[in-house]
């Protein structure tokens, strides 16, 4: 080990011009070379600019959404467009964007980088997976094209298996972009079992790994299951097999059983990764090591396991035995508890930590209260009696909301602006960047808080129509969605704005000490690591890192220039010493 | 692992000395691995995991069938009479044999006999396509019948003591054979799957691209044929025999 240590040293010289001039988005450039580059991190911000698109038609669909609803009748769009156009909405959310958001973007980027790793296991699968997601697009396009889909995400026969339009191809669409979530998660799997840098022990790995730890299992056990739902209910459109239709003897709750068994684990798709980029943000935020490191890991994996054992509480009104209401119920109470601890984790790491309110922390900050609202709303219409009232309406979107979009694009949104100066080499601005979670905090509890109350007050979800008494509440959502709205573009503008104009930005801005902020160059090497790191403490022990690139701990990284960090092991001083003795 | 290499000459940089060492020695091993020991085992980490994925999508279809079989056990029991249980014994027999040769072909590329592992593979494969004749005329047999899977369904006459008309008067038997041609369909669309890999690797074997340093592909297709044989072993009792 010291061998590699001390040849690090003298191999420094060699390889600095190279490190200098050749970063990973200079190397080969040209678009042949772009569709065809096995490099993770090129994949990444493939799959960052897809779904992006994805996020701002739907987006913009959600917009039109809001607006037919901002008055009693028809306000911009007939009700069968209406019933296209919320379904568009939540299939490419969830399907398209949310799914493989953060894995597939932040975790294709950072995933090798923070183990220390020149590349995911199976670069090729990687870059398959990309092509196999865009197949799916394409036949989203196609869905749309041969007359739209108007079922709602959830697909609940018989009316999917009955109604016109392009459901045969939605349904093919999800069946294909399925195969590119697997071949995330079982990449990820493999590479963290087996890519990890020496001294990357499990302790030692940060908690975005973790988080995508739990993320990929559940992608490979789940996936699988709306692989095949997908698969019989084009075969119930096509053939008539008459497994869930009942007018041919099928059971319709049966696929409501196969729907939520992957669609219950999936929310944990989108949630896991969030919670691992909470975890860096709020520890590298406050500048303390984080509290309860191995709860939270573990709690991970927890929320991934009992996140198969609750699917049943979607259907406490569809007709399951009352015991199965209840089981189902009490299980779904349980996954309060790692849920739980996870918050209260990150609150005692802020305690007594130096916190830093750059806007990554912001976004962490606003995670912290609207899951927590998620979280809770969710229990709420986990209890049986209480859900019997609350199911199908706007509180159950008040709450999806608050936990998908508040927690899981809130995290992905921090995690973008965290990482954004290693993925660019350029900083955003601050100030806008401030004044966007301003914008996208208030406005998102305008929209959904108000979505809360309407529902427990019995505003029926779906509905393109309302009566009297809703309205003024409905008024205040749409116009809370616009600002949220607002705040989204003004990201997408300063984003853009930054790729040309921003500030360079130094290699480790935020003073963090995981390797891709210590050991990686201001923009990476095309191979990561000029020379593969040596991990000698874990990944949040600041004192120690401090020591290897200089600081005092106290979070005011923006104002050191760090440049390119010492290509040493990320083995602190004393370390080194004593294995030289 | 990178460091080991290095104790002699401590003046080289660690990682780079390892690269070129494989560069020059093993012309498989990927730049992105530290030895091929690591390529090997992500490799078929990676396969067991795709083969969880694929036992997964088959017990997809295994609920739906226990749940019709519970609902409707008479059904299913009749329908079930009209399998022809000799051919799908036959048939589970080929798959066996077919499972034993490709272990055979592992056995032997790790003793470095190539030609003997590629005879091997390629019995496989033939073995593979006995299979799927057969299911072919068993398939055939049902059509003529008007034994088609869902909507279509449409029995009637007689062949070889079964009398498939007598099949109408039950509501649920459509139920039975689509759940038939999908499991078997689906099962027979993994053998061709494992026909095309297999010749593929065969066809790598025979130009000489394994040895028995180096046979990953070879493992790999073979563990995956395992499972498709295994998800044969458990539909041909419960669809013919039950
Ligand atoms: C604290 C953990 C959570 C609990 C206890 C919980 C509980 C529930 C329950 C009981 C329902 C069914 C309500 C009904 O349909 O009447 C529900 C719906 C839903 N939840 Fe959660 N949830 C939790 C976390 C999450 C997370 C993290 C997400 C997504 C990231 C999520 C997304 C959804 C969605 C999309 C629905 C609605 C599905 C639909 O009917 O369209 N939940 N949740
Ligand atoms: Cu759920």
């Amino acid at each position: 080990m010291d061998s590699a240590t001390k040849g690090a040293e003298v191999g420094h010289e060699e390889h600095h011009d190279e490190a200098h001039d050749q970063n990973y988005l200079q190397y080969e450039p040209g678009i042949w070379n772009w569709l065809t580059t096995k490099d993770h991190k090129k994949i990444g911000i493939m799959y960052a600019v897809s779904l992006a698109v994805v996020f701002l038609v739907a987006g913009v669909l959600a917009l039109m959404v809001r607006t037919e609803l901002v008055s009693q009748g028809e306000t911009i769009m007939d009700a069968d467009t209406y019933n296209q156009v919320f379904t568009m909405h939540g299939i490419l959310m969830v399907f398209l964007f949310l799914v493989p958001s953060i894995p597939a973007i932040l975790g294709n980027f950072v995933l090798p980088l923070q183990i220390g790793a020149k590349d995911v296991a199976f670069p090729r699968l990687n870059l398959a997976s990309w092509y196999v997601y865009m197949i799916g697009a394409i036949m989203t396009c196609a869905a749309l094209y041969f007359g739209g889909v108007d079922t709602g995400w959830t697909f609940y026969t018989p009316y999917s298996s009955t109604t016109g339009g392009g459901v045969l191809w939605m349904t093919s669409a999800i069946f294909v972009s399925g195969f590119a979530s697997i071949f995330t998660g079982l990449n990820f799997i493999v590479t963290i079992h087996k890519m990890r840098a020496p001294g990357m022990t499990w302790n030692r790995l940060p908690l975005f790994i973790w988080g995508l730890y739990a993320t990929s299992i559940v992608q490979v056990l789940a996936t699988p299951v709306i692989g095949i739902t997908m698969l019989l209910l084009i075969l119930e459109r096509t053939l008539g097999i008459g497994i869930f239709d009942p007018a041919l003897g099928g059971d319709p709750v049966l696929f409501q059983h196969f729907f939520w068994f992957y669609s219950h684990p999936a929310v944990y798709i989108m949630i896991l990764p969030a919670f691992g980029i909470m975890s860096e943000l709020i520890a590298t935020f406050s500048r303390q090591r984080i509290f309860g490191y191995r709860a939270i890991a573990l709690s991970s994996v927890a929320i991934a396991m009992l996140g198969f054992l609750v699917w049943g509480h979607h259907m406490f009104v569809s007709g399951q035995s009352a015991i199965s209401s209840i089981i189902f119920s009490l299980i779904t109470y349980l996954i309060g508890i790692p849920s739980g601890i996870k918050v209260f984790n990150w609150v005692a790491t802020m305690y007594r930590g130096s916190i830093w309110l750059q806007t990554p922390m912001l976004y962490a900050l606003s995670f912290l209260f609207l899951f927590t609202i998620g979280g809770f709303t969710g229990i709420m219409v986990g209890v049986l009696a209480v859900d019997v009232h609350l199911h199908d309406t706007y509180y159950v979107v008040g709450h999806f909301h608050y936990v998908m979009m508040g927690g899981s694009v809130m995290a992905l949104l921090g995690g973008m602006h965290y990482w954004w100066p290693k993925i660019t080499g350029r900083m955003y601005n601050e100030t806008l960047g401030k004044i966007a979670v301003f914008l996208i905090f208030v406005g998102f509890n305008a929209t959904f808080f108000t979505q809360l109350v309407l529902g427990a007050k019995g505003m029926p979800r779906r509905y393109y129509d309302y009566v009297e008494r809703f309205e003024a509440l409905h008024q205040i959502s749409t116009y809370g969605s616009y600002i949220l709205g607002a705040g989204l573009f003004l990201v997408l503008f300063y984003g853009l704005y930054s790729l040309f104009y921003g500030e360079k930005a130094s290699a480790n801005p935020w003073a963090a000490a995981t390797l891709e902020w210590t050991n990686v160059a201001a923009l990476p090497d095309p191979h990561n690591f000029v020379r593969t790191p040596l991990v000698t403490r874990g990944p949040y022990d600041f004192h120690l890192a401090d020591e290897v690139f200089g600081g005092d701990g106290m979070g005011d990284g923006a104002t050191k220039t760090l440049d390119v960090p010492e290509p040493a092991p990320a083995a602190p001083e004393t370390a080194e010493e004593s294995s030289k003795a | 692992m990178a460091t080991d290499t290095t104790t002699e000459t401590p003046a080289a940089p660690a990682q780079t000395e390892v690269d070129h060492h494989h560069e020059e020695h093993l012309s498989h091993l990927q730049h992105h691995f530290v030895s091929s020991e690591q390529q090997f085992d992500s490799a078929k980490l990676g396969m067991w995991l795709f083969l969880i994925t694929e036992v997964l999508l088959f017990s997809g279809m295994f609920v739906a069938y226990a749940v019709f079989r519970q609902w409707h056990p008479e059904t299913f029991s009749v329908a079930s009479q009209t399998l022809d249980w000799h051919l799908g014994g036959l048939n589970t027999v080929v798959l066996l044999a077919s499972s034993f040769t490709i272990a055979l072909a592992i056995h032997y590329i790790q003793k470095g006999e190539t030609m003997r592992s590629f005879w091997l593979q390629i019995t496989t494969i033939s073995l593979a396509g006995v299979f799927l004749v057969i299911k072919y005329f068993e398939y055939t047999a049902k059509f003529e019948h008007g034994v088609f899977p869902g909507a279509m369904f449409d029995p009637h006459g007689t062949a070889h003591g079964v009398d498939y008309g007598a099949l109408a008067s039950y509501a649920y038997a459509p139920q039975f054979f689509s759940i038939y041609f999908v499991m078997t369909g689906i099962h027979g669309f993994h053998v061709v799957v494992g026909m095309i890999l297999i010749g593929w690797i065969a066809s790598r074997t025979y130009r000489g691209h394994f040895n028995s340093e180096y046979y990953t592909h070879i493992e790999l297709s073979g563990l995956y044929w395992h499972l498709v044989d295994l998800v044969w072993i458990f539909l041909f009792p419960l669809l013919y025999l039950v």
